[in-house]
């Protein structure tokens, strides 16, 4: 009788340790890019481009790869918005009694959600090669809007999905056709739902390094054109910190502790949305 | 006017069929897109040397990728066995045990730690890491199981949620204590869907590329402990596609390393999925 005891309140022991850990973990994580990154923090890093020796130590900020990276993922998760949306709409109104293609579909967005996105930079370069494009915000854009394809079809999918029947019979029987119900009724019904789809895909737009890695290619320059190579936040930190100088490295601690900063707010910004969208839900 | 709304809603429906059929090919075509680069490195040289030699000398056209492959498998590895017992125990607690306050606090943790960047992790790897354990085997496995912690709790909680409670009464009314219910009855019956949370894990640590070529060394040579040095597959193609072009063969051999990582993952997440589907169905028959 006692030994089960024992053995319970050990597990017990084990398994609150195991959730401390995950705590931990992230607290471990904010923690030491908050001490690294706070002391090199400054407003120049943020509103100036890298002046000339920026990479040996000289004055300059981060400005271009921040303006980069917000271009980049802004136009990345607007892209797999206009190309997920329809596929959702499809699979939920038009095509709503086909259950067999629907988990098809999902289920290659599942994949596609798990493929690395290294496997995606790597093809894009290989395809931007075989035709000839340079590195440029465009190839950067199509590239990371396949990352987060996925992730914002799935998302919009478990929304609509949730929708009840009724709202759909009660259009259909005031004779709106499928395309005036999907974005009259249920697309507004769904708007909380994508809003948050779309950040929780901006998030992973603007923290994605490897599929930008050969695509987007760096500058230290603003783009002014979506043909012109564009610098990117991670990048940026990863490249600040391969270089050998101190303050070099400081810089790119700050610069992981900006793109934080950035995800945080999403990530804050993206559960609040949620909670609002659950008070109204039908 | 009823003939153009009609038109506008069929128009519109060809054009989803479409866009959807375009998403459900990208699978098929970045798998012959990758097959055909990677063809000519095959056609030089045979799989098994390609597999199973250490001979990496892209200059002189040798390619043996047992170097990365073992990497890989090695930082995979170390991450799974902190990453399972983990994330097995904290799903247990927080699907049985936690009271209601902690479940709202933690969830916010798990899902903020999903969406930070795997720059991010890298960074902190260097920080906290790498000066206690080097550049080694070991750090990347640490960081990457930080890293898959999020993705396969959040499968566990949600498989752990689908076994009936009247499985659990029964049990209790038994004379079971809580704890052998879950260990017996819970666990027991949520078993294929815990390992597909796994499997899961384990294909998203294969291809975790900035994280793990951060502060795992990217020595060249096999590991034989997990305080070597490695040069998983993925850093491999990150730190080397940009200069390929000047080198024969190189590109070939790189894309066949994407190859590998695709073939595998997505092999690994069809066979989770499945499970997940079917798991998923047989809830919708019980309620």
């Amino acid at each position: 009788m006692d030994k089960r005891k024992i053995e319970e309140s050990i597990f017990k022991v084990l398994m609150i340790i195991s959730a401390i850990t995950i705590i931990v973990s992230l607290g471990l994580i904010l923690g030491s890019i908050l001490y690294k990154g706070l002391p090199s923090l400054s407003w120049e890093m943020i509103s100036q481009t890298p002046k000339g020796g920026y990479y040996l130590g000289k004055e300059g900020g981060i400005l271009n790869a921040i303006v980069g990276s917000v271009l980049l993922a802004f136009g990345a998760t607007i892209l797999a918005a206009i190309i997920s949306f329809p596929i959702v709409i499809f699979i939920n109104v038009y095509n709503r009694q086909n259950r067999w293609l629907a988990n098809i579909i999902r289920l290659t967005f599942d994949i596609l959600w798990g493929i690395p996105s290294i496997v995606y930079g790597a093809f894009g370069f290989t395809i931007m090669i075989f035709f000839g494009i340079k590195t440029s915000l465009l190839a950067g854009i199509v590239i990371v809007s396949l990352v987060v394809l996925p992730v914002i079809a799935r998302a919009i999918d478990e929304v609509i999905k949730m929708i009840p029947q009724g709202l759909f019979d009660a259009s259909y029987a005031l004779g709106a056709t499928r395309l005036e119900t999907s974005l009259k009724v249920i697309a507004r019904q769904a708007s909380p739902g994508i809003l948050t789809a779309l950040l929780i895909a901006f998030g992973r737009a603007i923290g994605d390094a490897a599929a930008v890695l050969f695509t987007a290619g760096y500058t230290d320059y603003i783009p002014t054109s979506i043909f012109q190579s564009v610098a990117t936040l991670p990048l940026a930190i990863f490249f600040q910190l391969g270089t050998p100088f101190p303050e070099v490295q400081a810089r790119g601690y700050a610069s992981a502790l900006i793109l934080t900063l950035v995800i945080l707010v999403i990530s804050i910004v993206a559960r609040l949305l949620t909670r609002k969208y659950k008070k109204f839900k039908i | 006017m009823i003939f153009n709304r009609v038109l506008k809603d069929k128009i519109a429906g060809k054009t989803m069929l479409f866009l959807t059929i375009l998403a459900c090919s990208s699978l098929l075509l970045i798998f012959a897109g990758l097959i055909f680069k990677s063809l000519p490195v095959i056609e030089k040289s045979s799989f098994s040397e390609l597999l199973f030699s250490s001979k990496w000398h892209p200059l002189k056209g040798e390619f043996g990728m047992l170097p990365f492959i073992s990497s890989t498998l090695w930082v995979t590895g170390v991450s799974i066995i902190i990453a399972v017992p983990l994330c097995i125990l904290s799903a247990i607690y927080l699907s049985e045990y936690a009271h209601k306050r902690i479940l709202q606090l933690i969830f916010p943790i798990i899902d903020i730690l999903a969406g930070i960047p795997s720059v991010i992790f890298g960074v902190w790897g260097l920080i906290l890491i790498v000066p206690i354990f080097g550049y080694s085997i070991l750090s990347g496995g640490i960081v990457l199981a930080v890293m898959i912690v999020p993705v396969v709790i959040h499968v566990m909680i949600e498989v752990i949620k689908t076994v009936p409670s009247e499985l659990r009464d029964a049990s209790l009314s038994l004379g079971a204590t809580k704890w052998q219910t879950i260990k017996f009855v819970v666990v027991k019956k949520a078993l294929p869907g815990i390992i597909a949370g796994i499997v899961l894990g384990l294909s998203r640590a294969f291809g975790e590329t900035m994280a793990v070529l951060m502060v795992v060394g990217n020595v060249v040579k096999i590991p034989h402990s997990v305080m070597d040095a490695g040069y998983p597959l993925p850093a491999l193609i990150a730190n080397n596609y940009g200069e390929m072009m000047s080198i024969p063969m190189y590109d070939s051999a790189l894309m066949l390393s994407a190859l590998i990582l695709f073939i595998i993952i997505v092999v690994f997440n069809v066979f989770s999925r499945l499970i997940l589907i079917r798991i998923e169905r047989n809830v919708g028959y019980n309620s």
